[in-house]
């Protein structure tokens, strides 16, 4: 039979880096094909070069057989390939007909395409109605906007890259059955993802990277987590230990807490309740755009429009207070977005210090570089940060490198509240690890933990305590040791009053029910 | 084919190398120009590059040209690193003319020496002030500080006009728009006898200085320039855009406006129309080809004030149009702006 997709010793060079060095790849019709890798493995320019958007210095690849040079991504739809892209390629403003007609061929109306996409949406069974605009649809909503848009063109080869990073776990289950189906009817399907077991459930086929290289091709349904693992980062990931939960005293209080949004496509926080105690891990779970971002921008004072009274710092309130006093009253805060955030891209490692940090700074303002200097090369050490010395450039830094560094920074400032956001996304194995690592001996030593995460599975192995966030609400707390993956997917999609009635319902309701009963 | 090709590091040889690149760039497009005017291409380059350094007088004039620039253009510095686009830097030029101006006319025959400096702190002041209007609409409208400030130039021109085609014209001056000269006691005092050169030297130098302490060696001009790199990052540390904009806008307005101070106080001598000289525009090339950075501004200062003088020595020697000044500032902001893509790529040959 011949092969959907053939690649053979696929190239590419990027100046001080080889991202892709003699990939080769083979797809089988109506296969569902995992390519596996850690962040920087290659995963992503080797799509881009089936979809045609970036150029391969070297190889070959046959399509259906027949050895083809795709351009540009007009060429490969014309083929019959159609990618799923990880961040959407949406107009918030337009609905999503309006959307989908922009990308396909212009002889249509409107009503027509709004026909085909309701069509192809009771086919898959993907509901969405082609009317409404785009900024009103959930994240998940928007991807199944992505896939119509992508099975309007009826490809053979459908490319996905991470597309569950944004779901709900029952989403997921949602996307693999209508996946499963179109693989079934012989599209193939390339399925780019890091997380092992969607890939053991999902896939029937999968080619491992690492470095650029493939390290590994396998039916991952005969793997097991640990085997894929060993192929993906050349030893299996680091377990933590199982502790007690103790918590000490009130570090942070956030009482109803009511902000309205700052732009026109951000989330309104409602009444938002939470309580987090000297040594323990407290973590928010949610799919990212359900008011993350909101809270923690006022939890850091970078945001002050928090009423009065809303957000008390050990028992001060700090609601209108800036970043640099909350950060003099014990609250120091890593967020998710580390280049331009976390760090001055341009400026050293030791400049950058002095953006959470004020050891260095004598009378009059005056910058004591040689002291600067001699702090952040104890970071670099002590956190095991890869970097070329404390004058390197944050930009200079892979991801996991550089988030290490602010890790770093922050706790040896012996905060009393530590919040991070997204702890370890884009970080390597390893370093999200140590990193969770560091995060643990923190609260172990007695300091407040704030953890806000998209992965389930990383705040399950930090967390003492569980919130879910979902349209800018806040469920109630649940204790890791009692939460499971289902109930916190049901409460991602904001329906936790009925999943916990012990905590929403008065005590007497229970002996009514017995009576009826 | 030529093909351009990302560095995988910034190049720290041809940060330095570009601006050299870019003045032999201008020279050989000097040439090319002088040839297609039918004019001598060695006597047209002498006219810019030789003649105003071959004697002490003539360093003399280079100095008191490079003055106002280096002043104006170390303002901006902070200022544009900072992320604030003031490109008013002349109406706050003019403002500080006109508030120096105002008090150098009221000192008498027997005013003591003290007034210089009381001139060049009114100076300051007209230039702080003129630059916090522009801070103030920006504060408190979010308008834009780029066509505020620009458009505040001809405000301030306009009030020059007014006060010396009106009030403060000198009665004895033959009805022409001027002031009545400064008493000598309002003057800056010269360095050198015979040279127009005065204090104004000293005091943009020191400013020179002053301006890399601040930049590279307090906190709040590394808070200036953070807000400039990543506003976010500004944002995460608390460091706030309103106190950065104030800064940036009052370091550079009280620059151009002591400059404006030290010029009519100086050369000038008298508040007359033509105190506007586009200083204040040209200042913004200064500061870009010297790299936003103190020490670089000091060379492009003197380099721009040579194009100065070069162009009028064309004007008056070959026969050319002043324009010619404006013609080589423009080409050399042109090539700098061309060959520092050379820091961030390299060029490569491809078949």
């Amino acid at each position: 039979m011949t092969a959907r997709l053939e690649l053979t010793q696929v190239t590419k060079r990027y100046p001080g880096v080889v991202a892709n060095d003699n990939v080769s790849l083979r797809v089988e019709p109506g296969s569902i094909h995992a390519v596996l890798g850690e962040n920087g493995a290659g995963k992503s320019t080797l799509m881009k070069i089936i979809y045609g958007s970036v150029k391969p210095d070297d190889g070959a690849m046959l399509f259906n057989g027949a050895p083809v040079h795709i351009k540009n991504p007009q060429e490969a739809r014309a083929l019959g390939i159609s990618m799923v892209f990880q961040h959407f390629s949406l107009f918030d403003t337009l609905s999503v007909a309006e959307n989908v007609w922009l990308g396909l061929d212009k002889s249509l109306s409107l009503r027509e395409v709004s026909e085909s996409i309701s069509l192809k949406a009771r086919e898959y069974g993907l509901e969405v109605d082609p009317e409404r605009p785009v900024h009103s649809l959930s994240v998940g909503e928007m991807q199944r906007v992505e896939i119509i848009r992508a099975l309007l063109t009826s490809p053979q080869l459908l490319i996905l890259d991470e597309p569950t990073s944004v779901l709900t776990p029952q989403a997921v289950d949602k996307l693999f059955v209508v996946l499963r189906k179109l693989a079934a009817e012989g599209c193939s399907i390339l399925y780019i993802s890091h997380k092992l077991h969607e890939i053991r459930a999902l896939c029937d086929a999968c080619t491992v990277l690492r470095g650029g290289k493939v390290t590994g091709v396998c039916d991952p349904r005969e793997e097991s987590n640990a085997s894929l693992s060993r192929m993906m980062i050349g030893s299996e990931p680091p377990v933590l230990a199982a502790r007690e939960h103790r918590p000490g005293g009130l570090v942070l209080q956030v009482q109803q807490l009511d902000l309205p949004r700052e732009h026109p496509f951000g989330t309104d926080l409602h009444e938002l309740s939470l309580q987090v105690h000297a040594g323990e891990v407290v973590g928010i779970a949610g799919v990212s755009g359900n008011g993350q971002s909101e809270l923690l921008l006022a939890l850091s004072g970078e945001s002050r429009t928090a009423p009065v009274g809303s957000i008390e710092l050990l028992g001060t309130d700090v609601s209108r207070a800036g970043p640099g006093q909350r950060r003099k009253l014990g609250l120091h805060f890593v967020p998710e977005e580390r280049l331009g955030r976390g760090a001055v891209p341009t400026l050293s490692l030791a400049q950058n210090l002095l953006l959470s940090r004020n050891d260095a700074i004598g009378p009059l303002g005056w910058l004591r570089l040689g002291q600067l200097r001699t702090q952040a090369a104890g970071i670099i050490e002590r956190y095991k940060v890869k970097a070329n010395g404390p004058d390197a450039a944050a930009k200079s830094l892979s991801g996991g490198n550089l988030q290490k560094f602010i890790v770093g920074r922050e706790i040896e400032a012996q905060p009393r509240l530590l919040i991070v956001s997204q702890p370890t996304w884009g970080v390597d194995v390893g370093a999200a690890a140590q990193i969770r690592g560091e995060i643990l001996a923190l609260r172990d030593a007695g300091c407040a933990v704030l953890v806000v995460s998209e992965e389930l599975d990383e705040l399950f192995e930090i967390c003492d305590r569980l919130h879910v966030i979902a349209k800018g609400r806040l469920s109630p707390s649940v204790l890791r040791a009692e939460a499971s993956v289902s109930t916190i997917g049901e409460w991602m999609s904001g329906l936790w009053e009925q999943a916990t009635p012990e905590q929403t319902t008065p005590p007497h309701s229970e002996t009514t029910a017995h009576a009826q009963a | 084919m030529l093909k351009l090709e990302v560095r995988p590091q910034p190049s720290r040889w041809w940060s330095y190398a570009s601006p050299l690149l870019a003045l032999a760039l201008t020279l050989v497009i000097g040439v090319v120009l002088f040839v297609a005017l039918d004019k001598d291409p060695v006597r047209g380059l002498q006219m810019f590059f030789w003649e105003p350094i071959k004697t002490p007088y003539a360093w003399g004039e280079l100095m008191v040209k490079a003055t106002p620039l280096l002043l104006i253009g170390l303002g901006l510095a902070v200022c544009f690193r900072s992320n604030v686009w003031n490109i008013g830097a002349e109406g706050q030029f003019v403002m500080g003319a006109i508030f120096a101006g105002g008090v150098a006319l009221t000192a008498g025959p027997s005013t003591g020496s003290w007034m210089v400096v009381a001139v060049l702190l009114a100076g300051l002041l007209g230039g702080m002030f003129w630059a916090a209007i522009t801070a103030l609409l920006r504060d408190r409208f979010n308008a834009n500080e780029i066509l505020v400030s620009l458009m505040l130039v001809y405000v301030a021109v306009q009030v020059l006009n007014y006060l010396v085609y009106g009030p403060w014209k000198d009665p004895q001056g033959f009805n022409f728009p001027q002031t009545k000269t400064f008493e000598s006691a309002a003057q800056m005092p010269r360095l050198f006898d015979g040279m127009r050169a005065n204090i104004g030297v000293v005091i943009a130098l020191a400013a020179a200085a002053l301006g890399w302490l601040y930049l590279f060696r307090t906190h709040s001009g590394y808070a200036q320039q953070v807000g400039g790199l990543a506003p976010m990052a500004a944002r995460y540390a608390g460091f706030s855009s309103r106190r950065a904009l104030w800064i940036a806008l009052l370091v550079s307005g009280g620059a151009a406006g002591v400059a404006g101070a030290l010029e009519v106080a100086g050369p000038i001598g008298q508040l007359t129309p033509h105190v506007p000289a586009g200083y204040g525009f040209a200042a913004i090339i200064v500061a870009f080809v010297g790299r936003l950075h103190p020490v670089g501004i000091v060379f492009s200062a003197l380099l721009m004030s040579m194009f100065y003088i070069g162009g009028e020595l064309a004007q008056s020697r070959l026969g050319l149009p002043k324009a010619i000044t404006g013609v080589f500032q423009g080409l050399l902001l042109f090539a700098l702006l061309a060959c520092d893509t050379l820091i961030a790529y390299r060029i490569k040959w491809r078949r």
